[in-house]
């Protein structure tokens, strides 16, 4: 299953290595990991989009991040209401023919044509995975040249629906 | 102006040092009084700093050896062992004694050399990532970047070593970091924010586990290292008692329960007692105190204590859970929290019936080996060991058969008197080791327990040894061959013995006699005892080789991928 984690770490050298390093060492599946710094630059905060099978798996990956000295918090927000998002910058071939019906395509994506020049163009897009899945299938028959994508970055909702799951408090 | 005037003092207050004499205060403020470590270029500043100091230094023969005797040092004395070595290759031989450290929960502070800041990253003379290399097998690892830091990271590595599950600690300290001057302002506190080990127990949980206590008809305890670690033999011994609740141990756990204690059932695990292992099949309750059930303990998962309630107190929870669904998950020290379930727990359940069926396996299937023929069995050379030491010595092991037959028949009554390498199975740590642990237990009898094959891995350092004048005893359980793997391939590859035989062997008699160490040859029981007490006598360093008989095997077994209660060469 699918998870996404995010941890809170002082911004250490190695921090970063230290992470995906027990991820790899435990077997764990890394699909995307993003990194940045919070309003305090000596804290950084890592979304990690995971796969892993059960939820023992999952429960011995939150302990074994948190038992890094580095790590501060470690909070899986899949069950929780959130928003999480991604940005993704598309090259797509143009001729003067479709450089319009492209802009027509992105529109309702909210995404926009940050570089022009005679052959392709360059789209911003942002938002969840789905949504930026779907505005590359659309400009796939243009020909795509190139595609840059960050990886997930979340957090909760302000507003929770509902408690979330007791199984993911850990036993700390 | 005045303000100016005592500001102006403060600052002439501020010690300067290098970071060398940085590192010499930091190791004195911790009370550190003996350094295990090998000199080198990138550490050049450090053993100079070291000359001026009044710190006791273990030159061993080889940076593996320093290590593994810290490792040693640790483990009987609970305080942290510190290792220096230098950059590039010096750091390197200390990685498996790292590794060793950290699966064996060892507290050690390891100090590297680095090169000079300015060249990291040029494939410099001796240039090793030893950060990047140790990240997976240390505790916390650190590269110091200013001088400033290093009395706080010298302080944090201490604390991080020993409080909490206590492992390994690595701090690479540039050249250039140990020669340039700095001010010097010692560090008294840590500021760690994530790492605040649990070490009181939730109390809600200790009355569940007081609960099923009351409720259990055959529970049974599993003691680890983690009971050593945190001081509670005594809170276990008094659980057991008032509660009727027979004991078993881990390998790393041998010596927190008194081996010839009623309640007590042998190890477990694969090559446990028959008592043990059925114990932990048919239990209802199972508590595990400071025990990691690791895979030479379970057996296949599938079978292991299927019909039992399990209950496990560790001080780590990333270990709770890990391997085997627990119920009753308590995070806290073993001393605490044993302690916290004896003023809990007032109601015994009835386990009158289980403790007599137990008593009567362990009546009926003790461990066993035909004592038959002229030539010496290894278990007879133990059980001899044992009996002249009154099983008071401070015993090391490497891995393998003899680790095994010492397990089983040097019966511990006393904890930490067991060094052996548990987790990672290391050959040749057992002798160093030795030489650790004698210097931190000078008063107690050290036998270092080793086979001809990892003796021949570390046997350097009998230099240290002799030139230290320690009265450690080695012996050698030597079989010519490397025996745990040759039993493998006797019982589950056909009898091919592929390269795990060594007939071809140095006479390590004559061996020591060159390294000016007293020893002797020992074929039969009766020279076997005579010339170990003749060994415990000479209060000198001594070396006996001991001929036993080349195809014993250690059982009981477990096959790999076998339950807990499929268990072969029990007792007929």
């Amino acid at each position: 299953m699918r998870r996404i984690i995010t941890a809170t770490v002082l911004n250490r050298s190695g921090v970063l290595n230290r992470l995906t390093g027990l991820m790899t060492k435990r077997q764990f599946n890394i699909e995307s990991i993003t990194v940045g710094h919070s309003d305090d630059p000596s804290i950084s905060k890592i979304t990690i989009v995971v796969q892993v099978e059960d939820d023992r798996k999952l429960e011995q990956l939150l302990k074994q991040l948190h038992k890094q000295i580095d790590v501060l918090k470690v909070k899986d927000l899949t069950e929780m209401a959130l928003v999480a998002r991604e940005l993704a910058l598309i090259k797509v071939m143009t001729t003067p023919d479709t450089r319009s019906e492209i802009k027509v395509i992105i529109e309702p994506f909210r995404a926009s044509i940050i570089d022009v020049s005679l052959e392709n163009v360059t789209i911003e897009v942002t938002g969840d995975n789905d949504k930026v899945e779907a505005i590359i299938e659309l400009l796939r028959p243009y020909g795509i040249k190139e595609i840059s994508r960050t990886g997930l970055t979340a957090m909760p909702r302000g507003t929770q629906k509902t408690v979330y799951n007791l199984n993911q408090f850990s036993i700390i | 102006m005045k303000a100016s005037w005592v500001a102006e003092e403060e600052k002439s207050k501020v010690l300067k040092m290098s970071g060398a004499d940085m590192l010499m205060e930091g190791l004195e403020k911790e009370g550190v009084d003996v350094l295990f470590g090998y000199p080198g270029g990138a550490v050049l500043p450090i053993y100079d700093a070291l000359y001026k100091k009044n710190i006791k230094h273990i030159l061993t023969r080889h940076e593996q050896g320093a290590i593994h005797a810290a490792q040693g040092f640790a483990r009987v004395t609970g305080k942290p062992g510190v290792v220096i070595a230098t950059s590039g290759p010096g750091a390197t031989n200390l990685v498996t004694g790292i590794a060793d450290a950290m699966i064996d929960s060892l507290p050690l502070v390891i100090f590297t050399g680095q090169v000079a800041t300015s060249v990291i990253g040029t494939d410099a003379f001796q240039e090793a990532d030893i950060v990047g290399i140790t990240m997976p097998i240390t505790k916390h690892n650190y590269q110091v970047r200013k001088v400033e830091e290093l009395p706080g990271i010298i302080k944090e590595a201490f604390h991080v070593a020993q409080t909490g599950r206590p492992g390994p600690v690595l701090v690479d300290i540039p050249k250039d970091i140990s020669t340039s001057i700095g001010s010097y302002k010692p560090s008294n506190e840590v500021d760690l924010p994530g790492y605040q080990p649990t070490t009181m127990p939730n109390l809600l949980q200790v009355k569940r586990l007081a609960d099923a206590i009351a409720q259990a008809k055959k529970p049974v305890i599993l003691a680890g290292a983690g009971v050593l670690f945190a001081k509670a033999e005594e809170e276990i011994l008094a659980l057991a008692e008032q509660h009727r609740i027979p004991v078993t141990n881990t390998l790393l756990g041998l010596g927190s329960f008194p081996s010839d204690h009623p309640l007590f059932l042998g190890m477990a695990g694969m090559h446990g007692t028959y008592t043990a292992n059925t114990a932990l099949h048919e239990c209802d309750l199972l508590i595990g105190i400071g025990a990691r059930f690791d895979d030479r303990l379970t057996g296949n998962l599938a079978h292991f204590a299927k019909k039992a309630t399990v209950a496990h107190i560790d001080i780590d929870p990333a270990e709770i859970g890990k391997n085997v669904e627990t119920l009753i998950p308590i995070v806290g020290c073993a001393k605490h929290t044993v302690a916290a379930l004896l003023r809990e727990s007032t109601t015994s359940g009835d386990t009158a019936e289980w403790v007599y069926q137990l008593a009567e396996l362990k009546n009926s299937y003790p461990l066993w080996y035909k004592n038959e023929g002229e030539v010496l069995k290894p278990q007879r050379l133990l059980e001899i060991i044992h009996e002249e030491t009154k099983g008071e010595a401070i015993v090391t092991t490497d891995v393998g058969q003899h680790q095994m037959w010492t397990a089983q028949y040097y019966g511990f009554s006393k904890p930490n008197r067991w060094v052996t390498s548990g987790g990672l199975g290391t050959m040749g740590f057992g002798f160093p080791a030795a030489i650790g642990a004698k210097i931190g237990r000078p008063e107690l009898p050290v036998v270092a327990i080793t086979g001809d094959g990892g003796f021949q891995m570390t046997l350097q350092e009998l230099s240290v040894l002799q030139e230290m004048k320690l009265p450690v005893i080695i012996v050698i359980v030597n079989n010519q061959s490397l025996g745990m793997v040759r039993q493998w391939q006797e019982i589950f590859y056909e009898e091919r013995y592929s390269e795990s035989l060594l007939p071809v062997q140095p006479d390590f008699v004559k061996l020591a006699a060159a390294y000016g160490i007293e020893a002797a040859s020992v074929t039969t029981e009766e020279d076997a005892r005579s010339k170990f007490a003749e060994a415990l006598d000479s209060k000198a360093p001594f070396l006996l080789d001991c001929r036993v008989a080349s195809d014993e095997n250690v059982y009981p077994m477990i096959a790999p991928g076998k339950g807990i209660h499929q268990m072969i060469g029990v007792k007929p």
